[in-house]
């Protein structure tokens, strides 16, 4: 028997992904963002949250998903790892669940769309729901972005 | 028990001792009879100690053993301070500095401290190797054992010496009183009077006074000049109550020599005081010895008898708690101002009344949170007069630091920052400016140097000056050297004005050291002092008068996180420019645009200067200034180099908080942080000194 996750599920278009609740802060309502000029595309620019201004990531940008408008449901997901504060912009985000660590699969090889090492597994919580755990410190380095913007520049 | 919660305890105490007994040791080098000062010096090293041992740091805990060893027989006044102790000492605390800053850095704390240990050791025993005059050794050893023999100055040498010639009695008397008497003072009065019927008192070790006011151990001695002789008056002396002991011995020429040995410098020093005092003359610091600096004792001795008076009750406070705090104030503030908002919509007079008290107590705890994060500069000053005492020492000249207004406050970001620029300048007026001795007696100055070291506020900053009153800045040499390394040219180094001449030692790779010494010279020049204190959104200056001394002024704005900045806009986003770095505003034609070399330029005065637009540069949507036909300028100055930004219009001044953008952002160039606007947006700041190659 794995150990017992709280998570929290969001969604992106018709998929649901997952964070671990101990990753994250806050979720907040869409809020203005200032744009912050020559910085990756994915980036929306940045929130004062609190008094603490933080970046926020456009998720689907980040996993080369088609953006889309903001809506009612949108929502930023403010996260912590690895010393960094962000914020995630999604579909939207409405339910935390209870997972079994056992019920994660390894990441399979070829998932649709968004990079396999960004993701953790996938849990399968019933017959047709299907959770994509998302591995944050991928989600968040840097380094490998800054390859591919060098790379096209 | 683990003893890392303790530990940052443990470093912060251990560096508040050690401040402490460098302050303390430097004000007992000024008044090296002081033994009050001796006390808390001691204390200070015991509690020390105590702590050291605890935590089980057992070289740091057994080197302050060494060093207790040595204030407690000076406590004792078994043992005169003087020069080889206080370095010693200095060296120890020096050692014990190193071994806490090891532990701050994750280290044990371990050290090779043993030559020291051996010093302080010697010191105990009372063999050191002194290169003092050999009076002061000898008078040293003897109060060591016990108080054996006291020196006379000349005159009292010669008094006894011509009543020995002419035959009376003169004797050497030692008395000890027994060690459980209650009344030590009167016992010794009883002995004195006794004596004065029979003879004269000429000398006694302590003082008569000393004795009155009991400060003695329990024996005292003198010299006695009578018509009796030495059994009878012994048992005379013994037959008094509680009187332990004493020694009677009559003295001929001969022992009077031996006895009084060291009397000869004293006289060749002519000296009418007691050679005790003398002495204590002698053994004061180069640093300061001159009665002239009376002020410059004056001052740390009120600070000291403030300090003692009232322990300031404080709490030490996490510096990102505050950040958190100062965050909550300013989120508060936000909604303040929409509850005011919203109550002058609803017009009642409850509501209205209430949000109006809630804004001024907002205003208050503004206010509060902002002087929680100012630090007295007292914090960055406190370890100067220690460095220009070695530096004097080393350099071999006289020099009095006076410090004043060590309790201007600046904000902690800026406090962290100027130490290191400051250093810097006062070596440089201690190793250039101020003369050697013999120099200063030529011209006609006393031979004691002054630096000045002043903080104070004004306005909306607060500044700092290091004044010496050296042989001051030669402008002539200063330009010789700017030419011979190419700085300037013969005809612009004529027409420049003195300052601007001064300047010129801020310049990249001008040193006016002509040997390189490792005090001030070491190949980084005062051109590293100005740019750190511009990166502080400092200015500094220099004053000089040729003979009289210099002046260094450095202007440091009262904190780093609130910076007063011109907000602007650009199609619909604000930005915020630090208005340090803006020379003017203005509005230019778009037909006086030149494209120089592929550049883009505008006339500007009398020259031409780059143009940037922020709307291009930043990929502004929705904004297109080429449809104007003119623009709206910002002159921003980095250095002497000008350029001027464009902008759509400007919003106004404010003063804004800066905030950093989050390290997941990478540095963006142009962009120095971002500050939260009234509204609640966030804006961005602009680093225009990215617009200037």
């Amino acid at each position: 028997m794995g150990e017992e996750l709280k998570v929290i599920v969001f969604k992106l278009g018709e998929e649901e992904y997952g964070i671990e609740v101990n990753k994250v802060q806050t979720i907040e309502r869409m809020m203005p963002i200032t744009r912050v000029p020559k910085t990756f595309s994915f980036v929306k620019g940045v929130i004062n949250l609190r008094g603490v201004v933080i970046p926020v990531i456009d998720l689907r940008g980040r996993f080369g998903l088609p953006e889309s408008e903001f809506s009612d449901q949108t929502r930023i997901i403010i996260v912590t790892a690895n010393e960094l504060e962000v914020g995630f912009i999604v579909d939207s985000a409405n339910d935390v669940i209870d997972i079994n660590s056992d019920v994660i699969d390894s990441p399979p090889d070829v998932v649709g769309g968004v990079k396999a090492k960004y993701l953790r597994g996938v849990a399968r919580i019933s017959e047709e729901r299907l959770l994509v755990m998302l591995n944050l410190s991928e989600v968040l380095n840097r380094s490998e972005i800054i390859q591919l913007e060098s790379l096209e520049g | 028990m683990d003893m890392n919660q303790y530990l940052s305890m443990f470093i912060d105490e251990s560096n508040d001792h050690l401040q402490a007994l460098n302050e303390n040791m430097l004000e007992l080098e000024q008044t090296p009879d002081d033994i009050g000062i001796v006390q808390v010096i001691f204390r200070s090293a015991h509690t020390l100690k105590g702590m050291a041992a605890t935590m089980g740091f057992e070289d740091l805990s057994s080197l302050t053993h060494q060093m207790e060893n040595v204030l407690d027989l000076v406590r004792n006044e078994k043992l005169k301070m003087q020069d080889y102790i206080f370095d010693t000492l200095f060296q120890g605390l020096d050692a014990l500095q190193a071994m806490v800053q090891d532990i701050t850095q994750g280290g044990e704390g371990k050290a090779d401290v043993s030559s020291i240990v051996s010093s302080l050791q010697a010191i105990v025993r009372g063999d050191f190797a002194s290169n003092e005059a050999p009076a002061a050794t000898a008078s040293t050893t003897s109060q060591a054992s016990g108080g054996a023999e006291i020196n006379l100055d000349q005159y009292q040498y010669s008094v006894l010496e011509q009543s020995i010639t002419e035959g009376h009695s003169v004797l050497y008397i030692s008395v000890a009183i027994r060690e459980d008497s209650q009344l030590k003072a009167a016992r010794a009065y009883m002995v004195f009077d006794l004596l004065e019927r029979y003879g004269d008192i000429v000398k006694s070790s302590p003082s008569v006074q000393d004795i009155e006011q009991e400060k003695f151990d329990r024996s005292f001695s003198l010299y006695y000049i009578t018509q009796k002789e030495a059994p009878e008056l012994q048992s005379m002396i013994m037959n008094l109550s509680e009187i332990e002991s004493t020694e009677v011995m009559q003295l001929d020429h001969e022992t009077l020599n031996q006895i009084s040995a060291g009397v000869q410098e004293a006289a060749a020093a002519a000296v009418a005081e007691p050679v005790q005092e003398a002495n204590a003359e002698n053994n004061a610091p180069s640093a300061g010895a001159e009665k002239a600096s009376a002020s410059a004792k004056a001052e740390p001795k009120k600070a000291a008898a403030h300090h003692s008076a009232a322990p300031s009750r404080t709490i030490r406070v996490d510096i990102d708690r505050l950040d958190v705090l100062m965050n909550l104030l300013s989120e508060w503030l936000i909604d303040r101002s929409r509850l005011e908002q919203l109550a002058s919509e609803v017009k009642r007079s409850e509501l209205t009344e209430t949000v109006e008290h809630m804004s001024r107590v907002g205003s208050d705890l503004q206010n509060i949170v902002l002087k929680l994060r100012m630090v007295q500069i007292d914090t960055v000053f406190n370890r100067f007069p220690r460095m220009v005492r070695d530096l004097a020492k080393s350099l071999d000249k006289k020099i009095d630091l006076i410090i004043t207004g060590a309790e201007t406050e600046l904000d902690r970001t800026v406090i962290d920052e100027i130490g290191d620029p400051l250093v810097h300048l006062l070596r440089n007026a201690v190793d250039h400016g101020v003369e050697q001795t013999a120099e200063r007696i030529a011209a006609g100055k006393p031979e004691t140097g002054t630096v000045n070291l002043r903080a104070f506020h004004s306005g909306n900053h607060v500044f700092i000056e290091i004044e010496d009153d050296g042989h001051g800045i030669d402008r002539s040499k200063i330009l010789a050297k700017a030419i011979s390394r190419g700085i300037v040219t013969e005809s612009e180094g004529a027409k420049m004005k003195d300052e601007e001449v001064f300047m010129l030692l801020f310049a990249p790779g001008f040193s006016t050291a002509e040997v390189i010494s490792d005090i001030s010279g070491r190949g980084v020049g005062l051109d590293v002092v100005k740019t750190k204190i511009e990166s502080l959104s400092g200015v500094v200056s220099v004053e000089s008068k040729l003979g009289k001394g210099t002046k260094f002024s450095v202007q440091l704005p009262l904190t780093l996180s609130i910076i007063s900045a011109m907000l602007i806009k650009v199609g619909s986003e604000k930005y915020a420019i630090p208005l340090s770095s803006i020379v003017e505003t203005g509005l230019i034609q778009r037909s006086q645009i030149r494209q120089v070399h592929g550049y883009t330029m505008i006339p500007y005065r009398d020259a031409h200067i780059p143009l940037v637009s922020l709307a291009n540069l930043f990929e502004v949507p929705g904004y297109d200034e080429n449809a104007e036909e003119e623009s709206e300028i910002v002159v921003v100055r980095k250095g002497d180099r000008l350029a001027a930004v464009t902008v759509e219009d400007f919003i106004g001044q404010s003063e804004i908080v800066i905030k950093n953008l989050g390290k997941y952002l990478p540095a963006i160039q142009g962009i120095a942080g971002a500050t939260i606007l009234g509204d609640g947006q966030v804006a961005l700041i602009i680093d225009p000194n990215a617009f200037i190659k």
